[in-house]
């Protein structure tokens, strides 16, 4: 298995000199298995030039994977370029909400006055799959999500290959529901996805200070990402979600109280950066 | 690890950890797994005492009863309309609690939905006389 992040900013795309080394783009994740199979893990700006690579390779079947429909993780969709290609199946799959179906939600952003272009009209061929309660095998791998902390329907994902686990977990608030080392993991939000998992991507976008103002919104602190990857035995955690309002000094001042954090005991938080290539 | 909560009991935890109204919440399979610090005055001791109970075992020690002393049949007890009609009710009962203590009491319960086919518990709230 093989992960590259294509967008790791979280909110709203941050282009610019001061987050270069980071990246500007949102949410993506490309998940390759040994047997060519591609998973995309959200759609956030990220994934247009992630498009670009697998127009390339001229992939026809693609995953993709939602996590949730906040702008953030679906702007990129549009301007997705296999969804432009007739020849291109793509699987859509997404949390289910109790009203609409992924397909209608997803439509809103292929509708006037946002986009010139209906859904009916993509080329490509999609297919809408509300995830399932229990998890599944797709192309290779095997597949649970759970809806976690974070305001509207969402989902984790946790992708098993071989012998090597990935848990994604981008937007995540399990510190809403109490202090996180002072529960058993049953009670823990989307413990089970992430638990000894062999890299985690977890939602770090707040500071402590930052994160004490914003308590609710749907997303962690470093700190508090630090403390779920201990309590879920994570091997390896990569802190993701960046604030739009974070530059690159910032970050590499935050990657290094993270790592103070973390001690010297436990596992070494890394900081997303787009292009990076993890084997989990 | 246990088998991982259900995101709506989780939240309905916290929920109820953060209410003065003392409340239950169980599983869909009935099973007592939290209630509240308010809740401990009438069940007659603390969830870290007691931990998670089975329906059948914390309904046995309950013993919901009239206020004239008659066992309650699981359709009229609130809990038991939630978990096994999926509906909420309402019933004056008389309970013991853990602690062998006789009370009289209210119980509203309803039953927790993640979606519109996916039953995944039930909450009562516990009304003291």
């Amino acid at each position: 298995m093989q992960v590259t992040i294509w967008g790791c900013r979280g909110s709203l795309a941050t282009p610019g000199r001061d987050t270069v080394r980071y990246g500007g783009n949102t949410s993506c994740l490309e998940v390759e298995l040994a047997n060519g199979s591609v998973f995309v893990l959200d759609a956030g700006t990220g994934i247009r030039e992630l498009g670009v690579k697998l127009e390339r390779r001229n992939v026809r079947r693609i995953q993709l994977l939602l996590t949730h429909l906040h702008l953030d993780h679906v702007e990129g969709l549009r301007f997705f370029g296999p969804l432009w290609d007739e020849q291109v199946e793509i699987d859509i799959w997404g949390p289910p909400s109790p009203v609409v179906s992924l397909r209608d939600r997803i439509a809103r952003a292929f509708s006037p006055p946002l986009f010139p272009i209906e859904i009916a009209d993509v080329p490509a061929r999609l297919n809408f799959n509300d995830v399932p309660r229990e998890q599944w095998i797709l192309d290779g791998a095997t597949l649970r999500a759970e809806t976690i902390v974070h305001p509207g329907p969402t989902v984790g994902y946790r992708i098993e290959s071989g012998d090597r686990t990935l848990a994604y977990l981008p937007d995540h608030e399990p510190a809403l529901t109490g202090t996180i080392g002072e529960r058993s993991l049953d009670w823990i939000s989307g413990a089970s996805l992430a638990a000894r998992a062999d890299l985690l991507v977890h939602d770090a976008q707040f500071s402590e200070e930052e994160y004490s103002h914003r308590v609710g919104w749907g997303h962690s602190s470093s700190a508090d990402a630090i403390a779920y990857s201990k309590a879920v035995g994570a091997d390896r955690i990569v802190l993701f979600h960046h604030d739009p309002n974070h530059d690159d000094v910032w970050l590499d001042e935050s990657e290094q109280l993270a790592q103070l954090l973390a001690g010297s005991n436990g596992v070494v938080p890394t900081l997303a950066r787009e292009g990076m290539v993890l084997a989990p | 690890m246990a088998e991982q909560k259900h995101l709506v009991l989780i939240l309905a935890r916290e929920f109820a950890s953060n209410l003065a109204t003392p409340m239950g919440i169980t599983d869909e399979q009935g099973r007592l797994v939290y209630f509240n610090e308010a809740a401990e005055s009438i069940i007659g001791t603390t969830f870290a005492e007691a931990g998670e109970m089975p329906f059948a075992e914390w309904s046995a020690k309950a013993a919901p009863r009239t206020r004239e002393g008659e066992l309650l049949p699981p359709e009229r007890r609130p809990a038991a309309i939630a978990l096994n009609e999926r509906r909420a009710a309402h019933e004056r009962l008389k309970v013991t609690g853990l602690d062998g203590v006789e009370r009289e009491i209210a119980v509203t319960a309803f039953p927790l939905f993640a979606h519109a086919d996916e039953f995944v518990g039930m909450v009562a709230i516990f009304w003291g006389s």
